[in-house]
């Protein structure tokens, strides 16, 4: 469904990503692992459409389209779901306006009506129970004031909404608590469908012991420099990412 | 000089050529203010940019005009207006029409609803009830250094006047809708007092609207009396076509312990510029001062603000917000000022503003005088674009630019709209500011009123 082939980009002229190759298939969760800095959130953001890095080399399709030219909202609409780092936060937009609004463009998008205030409401309730978010927080403005643990459920209620063909989750982990973590970890399992995918971005591979994954990259100085199975997560917690970097480093 | 003489010398003209038919009409009661005014009007002139207040505003642009009009009603003009008719829709209000600044009936001026509250004419109220008006008219605008407001009280000569005794409150809000109607370029002028006693409790709503295409110039004076522990409320919906330039004052002189909030909503008009003065005139007053202006094309708005402790323990909070597009300018300035037995101050102020474009313009001034010691006093203010991730963030959960555009500039707004505590009357100001925002503010749906 995803074929990144040789991506380069750059963010106010500095080279970010260097050369990345990846395909992912129907189906599949890719991991990417990697040090901070490496440039995860930054191949993130060009996927799901982010101009303020610059793509200048190399091409990204998505079931056979050109993803770079789309526009980021259709990106959204064709089923590409960017769970944040950072959710922002934005004062005086409500979750339910918000959220009517996003899946309403959905539906129209596909041609469908948009849903009546009371099948918005219960798919919102059920929604709200997959991912454990407190009642109040849909009331609220978008992100404001919720903890760090609240913006990242809501990332995973939201996907939940929208139910997105390809979820890329950076580091939906960071920061949240084993409980909280198994929560993120169930709502994306349970969201899951045998012809859905996956792209999870995390620093631990504790998350990877509720969401397996059929690939592990490591993404280190803008290169994905290894690539294997579930075990390389583990290789990593234990020994950490020098030797990698000094592998890469002797071949360089 | 921060007076413009020749602009002056025009206006006197006008009030020269029109004082005698404007006495005929009015009280002995308003008629004796008006030399005294005139004087200090001529002293102090129409301002210019030369003065430190309006500074980013050109009155030039709407002053400097040979209108043909100074509206005057005559008998014929009430027997027309008696069969005009606004059925104010959506919001359940005690409705008052003013047509170029007169109570335009001829029977009725002056209601009573229970509780001996009194709506109506200021003129009426004068001949009425002369000791009542007299505790207030002119004494909180009088001192005031603005030349345009003793132009005002120099010539103005009917507006709403409302008197809500100790302990009464409305089971619904006052609503003033101010229309201009003219067949040929109008100035005018309305003056209105409301007196809010002793633990009563008002909330007014005053839209402002333009029906037909002429040149307008408004000049509008309100004196409001908030007494001990009174609660009042003014909301001013502005909805004005781009050849209209509206000038208010208004006064809140308030007592002990009372609250007031005034929220000055401008979403359409050629050149604004609100005066809002607040006068904590008792220990534990409080009082709110918002706004949101919204512009676009060659709109001009400008607010200015003054807060003043004069006794200690008030509270005074300052919230005001715009989006200007195109070309638009617009200009703020918030003034605290703590008397040095204002111990115990909280004072606040905001102004924020997104610029849509690389053309509009805005100008923001704090002006704090703070004497006092124990004070706690913040204000900041911003210009800014609208924030790109917020945008990213929402285009990335498929709402198209447009939409997230308008969706950040709508929850812009809001935190100034919330504060209104009408509840029919917020969500519609929620749906005007979304249809002005769109660009699809047309002047009948957005004037809450059905006229024919
Ligand atoms: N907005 C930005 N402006 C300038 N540099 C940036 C910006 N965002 C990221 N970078 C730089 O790009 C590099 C990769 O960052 P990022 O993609 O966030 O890495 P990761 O997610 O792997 O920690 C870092 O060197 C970072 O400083
Ligand atoms: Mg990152």
């Amino acid at each position: 469904m995803l074929v990144i082939k040789n991506l380069h980009a750059a963010i106010e002229g500095k080279k970010i990503l260097r050369g990345i190759s990846l395909e992912v298939k129907p189906g599949e969760i890719h991991a990417i692992m990697g040090p901070n800095g490496s440039g995860k959130s930054t191949l993130a953001a060009v996927l799901a459409g982010r101009d303020l890095a610059e793509v200048t080399e190399g091409s990204v399709t998505y079931f056979g389209r050109n993803l770079l030219e789309m526009a980021p909202e259709d990106r959204s609409r064709e089923g590409i779901f960017l769970g944040f780092q950072y959710p922002i936060e934005i004062p005086g937009v409500s979750m339910v306006n918000f959220l009517k609004t996003a899946v309403n463009e959905h539906r129209k998008y596909k041609g469908l009506e948009p849903l009546s205030a009371s099948d918005f409401l219960r798919i919102m309730r059920e929604k709200k129970e997959l991912v454990d978010i407190d009642s109040k927080l849909a009331n609220r403005s978008v992100n404001e004031g919720f903890s760090g643990g609240e913006k990242k459920k809501n990332e995973i209620f939201q996907m939940a909404m929208l139910e997105p063909k390809l979820a890329i989750l950076d580091e939906t982990d960071s920061g949240l608590d084993i409980d909280a973590l198994r929560v993120v970890a169930n709502g994306v399992n349970k969201l899951k469908r045998p012809d859905n995918s996956a792209i999870v971005i995390t620093h631990y591979q504790r998350l990877l012991d509720y969401i397996v994954p059929d690939v592990v990259h490591v993404l280190y100085d803008g290169r994905i420099v290894k690539s294997a199975g579930k075990e390389l997560a583990l290789e990593l917690e234990e020994k950490g990412y020098d030797w990698i970097k000094k592998e890469v480093d002797n071949q360089n | 000089m921060a007076v413009n003489s020749e602009l002056t010398e025009l206006y006197s003209g006008i009030y020269t050529d029109n004082i005698r038919r404007i006495r005929e009409g009015s009280t002995s009661f308003l008629n004796a203010f008006r030399d005294a005014a005139f004087d200090r009007f001529t002293t102090l002139g129409i301002p210019t940019r030369k003065n430190e207040n309006y500074k980013y505003t050109n009155l030039d642009l709407f002053f400097r005009h040979n209108y043909k009009t100074y509206f005057i009603p005559d008998e014929s003009d009430f027997v027309k207006a008696e069969e005009f008719r606004c059925d104010i829709t959506d919001l359940d209000t005690h409705g008052v029409v003013l047509l170029n600044g007169f109570y335009p009936t001829i029977n009725g001026k002056i209601r009573t609803l229970p509780g001996e509250i009194l709506i109506g004419s200021l003129n009426e109220a004068s001949r009425r009830f002369p000791d009542l008006v007299e505790r207030h008219y002119g004494k909180y605008a009088k001192s005031n250094s603005d030349g345009l407001v003793h132009l005002n009280t120099a010539m103005a000569s009917d507006g709403v006047f409302v008197h809500v005794p100790q302990g009464s409150h409305l089971n619904k809000p006052v609503q003033v809708i101010n229309l201009v109607d003219s067949t040929e370029d109008v100035f005018n002028q309305h003056r209105n007092l409301i007196i809010v006693d002793d633990n009563a409790d008002l909330t007014i709503i005053i839209c402002d609207h333009t029906l037909s295409p002429q040149k307008f110039l408004t000049n509008a004076v309100t004196e409001i009396y908030v007494g001990e522990n009174a609660r009042f409320n003014i909301i001013r919906v502005q909805n004005e076509h781009n050849n209209a330039c509206k000038v208010t004052h208004t006064f809140i002189h308030q007592g002990r312990n009372s609250y007031s909030s005034s929220n000055n909503l401008t979403l359409h008009g050629g050149l604004v510029r609100n005066n809002t003065y607040h006068f904590l005139g008792g220990e534990g007053a409080e009082s709110s001062s918002f706004g949101l202006y919204l512009s676009d094309k060659w709109q001009h708005v400008d607010n200015l603000v003054s807060v003043e402790h004069a006794f200690p323990n008030c509270t005074s909070n300052q919230l005001f917000k715009g989006v200007l597009d195109e070309m638009s300018t617009g200009a703020f300035n918030g003034r605290i000022f703590v008397d040095p037995k204002a111990q115990g101050t909280l004072a606040y102020q905001k102004n924020n503003n997104i610029l849509l474009t690389d053309d509009a313009k805005m100008y923001t001034k704090p002006q704090l005088e703070i004497y006092a010691d124990d004070v706690k006093c913040s204000h900041g203010a911003t210009v800014g674009q609208l924030d790109e991730n917020a945008l990213f963030y929402l285009q990335s959960r498929g709402i198209d630019k447009r939409e997230a555009k308008l969706l950040l500039m709508l929850g812009f707004a809001h935190e100034v709209i919330q504060n209104i505590g009408v509840e029919a009357l917020r969500e519609r100001i929620d749906n005007l500011v979304m249809q002005r925002l769109k660009g699809e503010l047309s002047r009948c749906a957005s004037c809450m009123v059905k006229c024919g």
